[in-house]
């Protein structure tokens, strides 16, 4: 694997727990990354946009995530803070082939990111 | 000898002539039914919710196998008849199976059409049909693609919708310039645009498809103008069709449907149809209140009532998509000799027109406010003159008339036999006299009774409406707050249920109550996991998503992400030794800051997550177990020295307090519970502010509850005085047990005894004896499958990959 192929492989997708989280140590922030209780999975950057709780430890309901700090609901879908705050939260583009999960290596670098 | 009748087909409007049928004329007939799809009768208006995940396929069923048990129906799942033979009056299936009739409803519905587009055939592109056309969608959906929609009717944006909400990127193409255009007017279906957008869903209007594009399987859509739009999955959703070719090809008089006379029957007297496949009037249906209508007669004409006749009425559409109110009904389009009423409030998004003709109204379209929507249809149906009421008509039946503002006006003004649930065909006369007669009180009970507002719940409002005008101040809805906007339940009846349908698990207990999220939100389900815990000790198996991330790790979360940990010191005692291993553990792991706690035991601050496991293990090795202190459970019990050392001590306080947290630790409760037990009256373990305090005497132990030292500052309730350590420890666990039973989550002890009454809880924990024992055996019996220390078990490998890391890329930094 080198950082210049279009895609990264972090693990095996029942790496993740469903309705919960698994975190990847990356350049900047750490990213999260989700599966939701129907199997969907999602990535976004380690931080809240609020005061920058770790999200990987909320609790997963739906397709988002409640920052364990001060509560604040992210999409996981779209990186953005629901209801009435504002804010948003870097998604990573994801993918699954053969039981692995691929994430897109341009939005891991430092720069891009 | 009981005449043998056959169904072709198994969806809601034969379901509904049987349900009839078997009511009017029990016995009567030897039903066999042939369904093509593999299961009972369902709701099929209900697939738009569960294809956005709001229902599950279970709550839409209608008829579950027991209704066909019951009934002493054979319903073949599966099977598909080819063929009817009028002269031997049999039916034979795809593989087969042949069944006698003396009578036959054919009741085939309807086949979605399918544009025939290059590219219709392959895989990738559905119809929106059925329940497996749905499941096809959901898998499709979670690879969260891009989905084209074609048609932008009520199906087609419902699916829309669904899929959107499933993560899929949605584009919808209609081919006329405005969305719905059969039920709404441009000026709505312009309203109905602006907030499908605001979903994030795509609309293009006037769109042409020209070929599905794709080798093995789609990868977009062509229109005639050129555009090409990327996609993984297209729905046609562009209407229906009479699947009426069995029909025709035994000969039957078959025209846009299968024609059937006001009696249903079809061209032969032995053969009925009804449901979409059938043609009346002139006519196919697609709504279900037509087609319910349809089974009434087919029922009313089986059990021997000839004078039962199919007219078709108007009917009145809506649409399935949560946030989005929208009312049609009648015809709308302008001509001579017609007027119209308008109300817009384009701020407020509501926009409402009604269609008169020779003053009656004629139709009328809704949108935003959509609660007047079945009085303008009762004066539609009725025809009524409304020259009085035409200057404030369009404000509805709050101000028609000058009548005063009330939001309960408008189901006043309904009359008895005005239809509330167009769903199931119940009027105001049919509810409003159940509630009278058997005394009913809630909307449960209303659903229960007369099935108003279960099939698609549009009309619950009205319902709720009906039951305070009937019950007046007894119906209280807004009385009960709640638990979080997944549900309308509030905690006490919640807890209630569990009891009562024995929910021992949550999708079990989202799925009985009805919740209205897929999984919940983060303040029900760390709630019901405590109650469905608390009350199935044993059988229940901890859901730890489901609980706040100090309880899944067993330590508390700090601002920067790291964790503190804090042991447990029974009774505020340590030793050199477990002292030494704190050190250790600090020094070992860095560990930035020590502190005591308030509750006589040391917090070590800012240890890293993926140390936790390596911290515990060396905790444990000396000794040391979890101190819960992240817990809503017992936290510490906190003693002074007592008579083994101070000089004014009465009783050994220090004793009891470990005797207490031993007996009592590891148990979860509703919110977190501190104790204390002081050796004499000056108190200096502060036992009089704790949620449950202990104060010896000479003559034994008053035993505290109900104090708070926190939010609110409150001094101890005094709940009795015992003689001995046994007769304190029993009480005191009875109380906790009464607590973690009673509780609601998050609610501490003092806030719960102001709720339920100080009074109810002296009697049971010290009055009722029995009752007390009965509290103390409880706990006890819990505390058998939480005494486990979760510092021990983590360490011993279980899920211990939680705390590191999947993968590490930060190497990735270099090669930029």
């Amino acid at each position: 694997m080198n950082a210049l192929s279009d895609w990264v492989d972090i693990g095996a997708v029942d790496d993740v727990p469903v309705r919960g989280s698994r975190t990847v140590k990356a350049p900047g922030d750490d990213i999260a990354i989700f599966k939701s209780a129907d199997g969907s999975l999602f990535a976004v950057r380690d931080r809240c946009p609020h005061r920058g709780g770790p999200l990987s430890q909320g609790i997963v309901h739906g397709t988002s995530v409640t920052c364990p700090l001060h509560n604040w609901v992210i999409s996981l879908e779209t990186g953005e803070v629901q209801g009435p705050d504002v804010g948003c939260v870097k998604t990573i583009p994801l993918a699954v082939r053969d039981g692995r999960i691929l994430l897109s290596a341009a939005a891991l670098s430092r720069k891009v990111a | 000898m009981a005449e043998k009748l056959v169904v072709i087909g198994n969806g809601m409007a034969p379901g509904r002539a049987l349900e009839k049928l078997f009511d009017k004329a029990p016995g009567t007939y030897e039903v066999t039914i042939f369904n093509a799809e593999p299961r009972v009768n369902y709701d099929r208006i209900m697939l738009s919710p569960v294809l956005s995940g709001e229902k599950s396929f279970d709550e839409i069923i209608i008829h579950g196998d027991s209704w066909y048990i019951d009934h002493n129906v054979m319903l073949y799942k599966g099977f598909r008849i080819d063929e009817i033979d009028r002269e031997s009056k049999t039916v034979t299936a795809s593989d087969g199976t042949t069944a006698e009739y003396d009578k036959l409803i054919i009741a085939t519905g309807s086949v979605p059409i399918v544009i025939p587009v290059p590219g219709h055939d392959l895989p990738g592109v559905l119809t929106y049909r059925d329940l497996d056309d749905v499941q096809a969608m959901l898998l499709a959906a979670q690879s969260r693609g891009k989905a084209v929609v074609i048609g932008g009717g009520l199906l087609g944006l419902e699916a829309a919708a669904g899929l959107s909400d499933r993560g899929m990127d949605v584009t919808v193409l209609h081919l006329m310039p405005t969305l719905m255009e059969r039920q709404l007017d441009p000026t709505a279906g312009h309203l109905l645009r602006k907030e499908v957008e605001a979903r994030g869903i795509n609309v293009i209007t006037e769109a042409n498809t020209k070929a599905i594009l794709g080798d093995k399987k789609v990868t977009g859509i062509e229109l005639e103008d050129g555009t090409v739009i990327p996609a993984d999955l297209i729905v046609m959703a562009v209407g229906i069709r009479s699947n009426s070719a069995i029909a025709k090809n035994a000969g039957l008089t078959v025209n846009r449907g299968i024609v059937v006379d006001e009696t249903m029957r079809t061209s032969d007297p032995d053969i009925f149809a009804l449901g979409e496949c059938a043609e009346a009037h002139g006519q196919v249906f697609g709504l279900v209140a037509p087609l319910y209508e349809m089974a009434s007669v087919v029922a009313s004409q089986l059990s021997g009532d000839e004078s039962a006749r199919f007219d078709p009425m108007v009917t009145a559409t809506k649409l399935k998509v949560t946030g989005i109110n929208l009312f049609s009904a009648g015809d709308f389009a302008e001509a001579d000799g017609r007027d119209e009423i308008v109300l817009r409030d384009a701020a407020r998004g509501i926009y409402r027109r009604l269609i008169l003709e020779d003053n009656r109204v004629v139709g009328t379209v809704m949108y935003g406010d959509t609660s007047d929507g079945a009085w303008f249809f009762d004066l539609l149906k009725r025809g009524e003159d409304i020259s009085d009421l035409r200057e404030t008509l369009i404000f509805g039946p709050g101000y028609a008339g000058g009548a005063a503002l009330d939001p309960t006006a408008a189901v006043a003004a309904l009359p008895d036999d005005a239809e509330i649930c167009g769903c199931n065909g119940i009027c105001k006369g049919a509810i409003t006299g159940k509630i009278a007669e058997l005394g009913l009180t809630s909307l449960d009970d209303v659903r229960a009774h007369t099935k108003a507002s279960v099939s698609c719940g549009t009309c619950t409002g009205l319902v709720e409406q009906l039951l305070t005008l009937t019950l007046g101040d007894a119906y209280d809805p807004a009385a009960v707050q709640p638990m979080c906007p997944c549900t309308d339940l509030g905690h006490d009846d919640i807890r209630r249920l569990i009891v009562a349908h024995e929910l021992k698990t949550i999708p079990d207990l989202m799925q009985a109550l009805e919740w209205k999220s897929s999984c919940g939100c983060a303040k029900c389900r760390p709630a019901l996991n405590y109650y469905v815990l608390a009350t199935w000790p044993g059988e229940y198996v901890d859901d730890g998503q489901s609980r706040f991330i100090n309880e899944r790790v067993h330590a508390n979360i700090q601002k920067d992400g790291t964790y503190s940990v804090v042991p447990r010191m029974w009774g505020g005692m340590t030793s050199a030794k477990e002292l030494r291993a704190i050190a250790d553990v600090v020094d070992k792991f860095e560990i930035p800051s020590v502190k005591c706690t308030g509750g006589q035991r040391i917090d070590m601050l800012g240890v890293r997550k993926e140390d936790l496991p390596a911290v515990w293990a060396d905790l444990n090795a000396a000794g040391l177990v979890s101190g819960h202190a992240y817990g809503k459970a017992l936290r510490t019990v906190k003693t002074c020295v007592g008579t083994d050392w101070c000089r004014f001590g009465t009783q050994d306080s220090t004793g009891l307090g470990i005797r207490i947290e031993k007996f009592m630790w590891g148990s979860w409760t509703p919110a977190k519970v501190k104790m204390a037990v002081s050796g004499c009256p000056r108190n200096c373990s502060e036992a009089t502010c704790k949620d449950v305090g202990i104060v010896c005497v000479d003559s034994g132990f008053d035993i505290h509850f109900a104090g708070a030292a926190g939010l609110d500052i409150k001094g101890t309730e005094v709940l009795t005085h015992v003689a001995t350590e046994d007769e304190a420890l029993e009480v005191i666990v009875a109380l906790v047990q009464l607590y973690r039973e009673q509780g609601r989550y998050l609610e501490r002890i003092y806030k719960w005894a102001k709720r339920v009454g100080f009074d109810s809880i002296h009697a049971s924990v010290v009055e009722d004896t029995d009752k007390r024992r009965a509290l103390f055996d409880r706990f006890v019996f819990s505390q058998k499958f939480s005494q486990t220390d979760p510092w021990a078990e983590r360490t011993e490998g279980a899920r211990t990959q939680e705390f590191r890391p999947m993968a590490d890329l930060s190497y990735m930094e270099a090669a930029e």
